[in-house]
């Protein structure tokens, strides 16, 4: 193993070689000196300090905890839903250990395919399993989970019902036209439909700003949309920061394919849980700390799952830190039409008409699903003012076109400034009707909700119902209410907030009816929790 | 800016490959019969024009479906509100009896193992997605569609290693050239997940026939790979017995433990070539193996179907009177188009593969290079694109080994367009001919004179070492 070395330096070592218990100390280290001094001892001097990094490497992974993979809830003892999530997350750990067999599918597979282990999600499959209807399942689950208004169908129905079989078909001369819709279209959308889209989106949004429908790319949904995004923008390992709560399906739409990291930005309560750029400064620099590169900001405003407006100062105060640290600023402005407020919904749009400055870091999301209610129709916007982030963008398109009889039928809906001004207005009236009395439904049980004026959601303090003031007892809240009360909410730490005790209750897919029923149900839970305190 | 991602910053799209050169020319004089009879005819794009019709007076008669009503009642809630990424499962129930139709019933589907998204694009790059880490590889077919090179690599990450199939067995895979692509992968460092079939193929417009699909079947088995077989041309054979689909091949097989095997065999279809509805975005993904099902269903969030899509294909799809005669008709219009196709090119001397499916011919036109080599298959692709005025693809944008070989599509035109065309290669040929015979003679003068010449002039030539040069 080692060379033999020349009389001298041994004898030279062996003088220096102590008797007794160093002797093996010395054996080592002499090699090492050895080869700091230039004198030989090159084989066992390379030789035993990799064997050593070896050796504690190994005693390092023996003695790694295994991680806890995507799910940021806690295991918990109680009920079968949370037995779910410890199951789950011990799976995880199963497969981070290493695989058993040869793996045939890749990695993503494995761990996409993975049952839903979010509350977010699981409480919508129960809600599937077991769904309320006033008349056939009186006693099913009331969903307050889904982000979904259904306030407005009657209006459209109507509009339909009067318009159709010339919108999807074309006015040919009355000549009804398929080629007009079967064959290839442009994958980031019809012409036609970017500016009926972009004319839409500044109607929703006050008229306070306009659109050009050439900084637009349509795909098949918001979700894609954000996808595309993150993937012109950011590599596998880069970083978002997110100011939290946020939509629990970033998660999913920003990190599952792409390799990009979500890093939550808390916002507190005491701030209505708008972002404060001190605490994005810091989670920015934490995050450099770690080696981690972050490309940019990602924002829904009106937000979701609080349902508050970002205001003019705080999109300034963003504009600002993304110039200085040189990112980019997604604002996800998918509910700017769903206000109730008398606020005033200011687009990022907006902010960067009035200053002149480098536009080419910022992107809008905008998409049908809230606003118009058509989240089966999937159609969804990027607007952009970066030129190389549009054609990037386009080109991903191709993987999440909107159908192009789908586009037919809506250039024509959303382009009836008439019927949406109507409809625009109607719909604000009817969600802040349901808003006002679902929020003082919850206010006669003493639950308060953050100030809010848009979404189709409330964001409630239950904290004063939960045994512990922590994540767990904010999980045995959602259980009891979603197998007590047998109603859906999304817990706050789904949305990665950092106070326990807040839910998100999307009152849009109630009538009034279901409201009473629902506060009712609430009420015999919060007494339950209440005796038990 | 360098902000953006790698991805996004690099030019992998290749939009300036000769592929994408006829595209463009195209889009600046595309021909119209009474507007523009002298510019470029569409040759390049694989759509299925011819049975429109049928479509539109279906549709004429059905006004409820785009009404969104259903026996009367609007369903137009329902389907706004419909996101559920599992599909509409009437939708998948008519899709995997029209899949079974399309093959003679030769096989089942369970709609349980079919995923819907937004096209056939979407749905091999989910696969890619769901089968292959960063870095691994498949193993194509050469030649093979040009958009694989886009789809199944850009945001998967995945290599792609062509097998090479060369004219002289009519581009079937064998056995060969199956290992040595296996081999030329481990050569690259790579770790081949699979093989990735188009059956019928894109461009050869030929079906697999049984052997092909037992070599692959059998090399799957050894190599303990997947086999994803894209059949989203199955409904243009002409004629429908000499079709065979991976999943009757395997069954037919009769493989004893096939559980394993029968996990990595994975199929693509899709409606834009069968129905002729490109624009819908209707695809899907059929799999044996639970978790890329799951998987692949919750990746279909990023393109899923539209619901008044879906809503309206149910529909039609479930009007089996209607798509019997749409599957007849289609079948014989297009193959009664291919056959003027080729014809009207073997009076001009140009011969093309025998096919029996799909929207195009694969075209032989190495006789007409001026040397075998792909320098030569550009130019003669410049000239027909700029003299002739007919976008065509050359075989090099396949990865076709062989220089010379074109795929020509005649789907996507009216048959006096077709026409048109087909005179107007008849024009280049006789042209390049007459030429070649004028060149000819000057060439035999010239060679006399160079037999002079080279006496003195090539002093290495082999047979004139000793002779003097002499003017």
């Amino acid at each position: 193993m080692t060379r033999p070395r020349p009389r001298t330096h041994e004898s030279e070592s062996e003088t220096r070689n102590p008797t007794g218990g160093g002797a093996t100390a010395m054996r080592l280290i002499v090699p090492l000196q050895g080869v700091v001094q230039g004198r030989g001892g090159l084989i066992l001097g390379s030789l035993i300090p990799c064997a050593l990094f070896y050796f504690f490497q190994l005693y390092l992974k023996r003695h790694r905890s295994p991680k806890p993979g995507s799910n940021p809830t806690s295991p918990s003892q109680s009920s079968s839903n949370l037995s779910d999530l410890q199951r789950s997350s011990s799976r995880s750990n199963l497969s981070s250990r290493g695989s058993i067999g040869p793996v045939q599918v890749s990695s993503r597979a494995s761990s996409i395919a993975k049952p839903n282990d979010s509350p977010y999600y699981i409480g919508l499959d129960r809600v599937s399993e077991d769904p309320y209807d006033r008349l056939d399942n009186p006693n099913g689950i009331i969903q307050l989970g889904l982000s979904e208004n259904r306030l407005c169908f009657d209006l459209i129905e109507k509009w339909l019902s009067e318009n159709t079989k010339d919108s999807v078909m074309g006015r040919d001369g009355g000549d009804l036209s398929i080629s007009g819709i079967a064959p290839y279209q442009p994958s980031d959308g019809l012409m036609e439909f970017k500016v009926a889209m972009a004319g839409f989106m500044s109607q929703v949004m006050g008229r306070a700003v306009s659109f050009d429908p050439s900084q637009m790319v349509l795909t098949a949904g918001a979700t894609p949309a954000l996808e595309i995004l993150c993937f012109c923008l950011a590599d596998p390992g880069n970083a978002f920061l997110v100011p939290a709560p946020y939509y629990p399906g970033f998660d999913r739409d920003m990190r599952w394919r792409t390799g990009v990291e979500l890093i939550p930005v808390h916002c507190r309560s005491t701030d209505n849980f708008i972002i404060s750029i001190t605490a994005l400064d810091q989670a920015f620099n934490q995050t450099r700390k770690r080696g981690i590169k972050v490309r940019g900001i990602l924002i829904s405003n009106p937000s979701n799952p609080v349902g508050n407006l970002l205001p003019r100062e705080t999109l300034h105060n963003l504009l600002d830190f993304a110039r200085e640290k040189n990112i980019h600023i997604v604002s996800d402005e998918i509910f700017a039409g769903s206000m109730y407020g008398s606020e005033e919904f200011v687009s990022m749009a907006e902010i960067l008409d009035m200053e002149d400055i480098d536009k080419n870091r910022i992107h809008i999301v905008y998409g049908l699903s809230k606003d118009l209610a058509l989240p089966g129709f999937r159609v969804g916007v990027i607007y952009s003012f970066n030129e190389s982030v549009l054609i990037a963008a386009k080109k991903l398109t191709r993987f999440s076109s909107i159908s192009a009889p789908t586009q037919r039928l809506l250039i024509s809906m959303v382009s009836d400034m008439r019927f949406i001004q109507e409809y625009i207005e109607t719909n604000k009236k009817r969600i802040r009707e349901m808003h006002d009395l679902f929020v003082e439904g919850l206010k006669q049980l003493g639950i308060k909700c953050a100030q809010s004026c848009a979404g189709l959601y409330c964001w409630a303090d239950m904290s004063g119902l939960i045994s512990s003031y922590s994540e767990k007892g904010e999980l045995e809240l959602w259980d009891k209410l979603l197998n007590i009360a047998k109603i859906n909410v999304t817990p706050g730490s789904a949305c990665h907030c950092i106070e326990p005790g807040w839910f998100r209750c999307c009152f849009t897919t109630l009538s009034q009816e279901d409201v009473v029923i629902v506060i009712e149900r609430i009420r015999k839970v919060a007494e339950t929790c209440k005796i038990s305190s | 800016m360098q902000m953006l991602s790698k991805k996004a910053a690099c030019d992998s799209h290749g939009q300036d490959s000769s592929y994408f050169l006829g595209w463009q020319e195209y889009e600046k004089n595309p021909y119209h019969e009474v507007q523009n009879p002298n510019g470029i005819i569409q040759m390049g794009l694989a759509e299925n024009q011819l049975s429109f019709d049928l479509a539109e007076s279906w549709l004429a008669d059905n006004p409820d479906v785009l009404g969104l009503k259903r026996d009367g009642k609007s369903v137009f809630k329902e389907l706004a509100l419909f996101q559920d990424y599992h599909g509409m499962p009437t939708f998948k129930n008519e899709l995997v009896e029209f899949m079974a139709k399309l093959r003679g019933y030769k096989v089942e589907f369970d709609p349980k193992k079919l995923v819907l998204v937004a096209g056939s694009t979407s749905a091999n790059e989910s696969l890619m997605f769901c089968l292959a880490e960063s870095g691994e590889a498949f193993l194509l077919p050469t030649p093979y569609y040009p958009g694989f090179d886009r789809d199944l690599k850009w945001r998967t990450g995945v290599e792609i290693v062509p097998i090479h199939c060369s004219s002289s067995n009519d581009f079937k895979i064998t056995g060969c050239a199956l290992e040595d692509a296996y081999e030329q992968a481990k050569k690259l460092n790579l770790n081949v997940k699979g093989v990735l079939v188009t059956n019928p193929s894109n461009p050869l417009g030929t079906t697999m026939d049984r052997d092909e699909l037992n070599l692959l079947i059998d090399f799957a088995i050894t190599k303990k790979i997947h086999i994803v077989s894209d059949e989203i041309y199955s409904g243009t054979v002409f004629d429908s017995t000499s079709f065979v689909s991976i999943i009757e091949a395997v069954t037919d097989r009769n493989i004893h433990d096939t559980h394993e095997l029968w996990k990595r065999i994975h199929m693509v279809y899709s409606l834009s070539k069968d129905l002729g509805l490109p624009g819908f975005r209707v695809g899907m993904i059929y799999s044996n193996d639970e978790t890329v099902v799951a998987a692949a269903t919750k990746m279909s969030s990023f393109g899923l179907v539209s619901s008044q899509t879906q809503f309206l294909l149910t529909n039609m799809l479930s009007d089996k009177k209607f798509t019997n005669k749409y599957i007849e008709e289609n079948r014989k219009r297009l193959k009664s188009r291919k056959e003027m196709l080729v014809s009207g090119l073997s009076g001009a001397g140009i011969e093309c593969l025998n096919s029996n499916a799909c929207l195009f011919c694969w075209v032989d036109m190495r006789h007409l290079l001026s040397s075998d080599t792909f320098e030569a298959e550009k130019e003669l692709s410049k000239r027909i694109l700029f003299e002739v005025g007919l976008n065509i693809s050359p075989g090099s944008s396949c990865h076709c080994s062989e220089p010379g070989w074109f795929r020509m599509c005649f789907a996507n035109m009216s048959q006096e367009t077709l026409k048109v065309a087909i005179t107007r290669i008849k024009d280049f040929v006789e042209s390049i001919t007459s030429s070649r015979e004028n060149c000819n003679h000057e060439l035999t003068v010239l060679d006399s004179r160079r037999r002079s010449v080279s006496k003195w002039v090539l002093p290495l030539s082999p047979y004139d070492n000793n002779e003097p040069a002499d003017r």
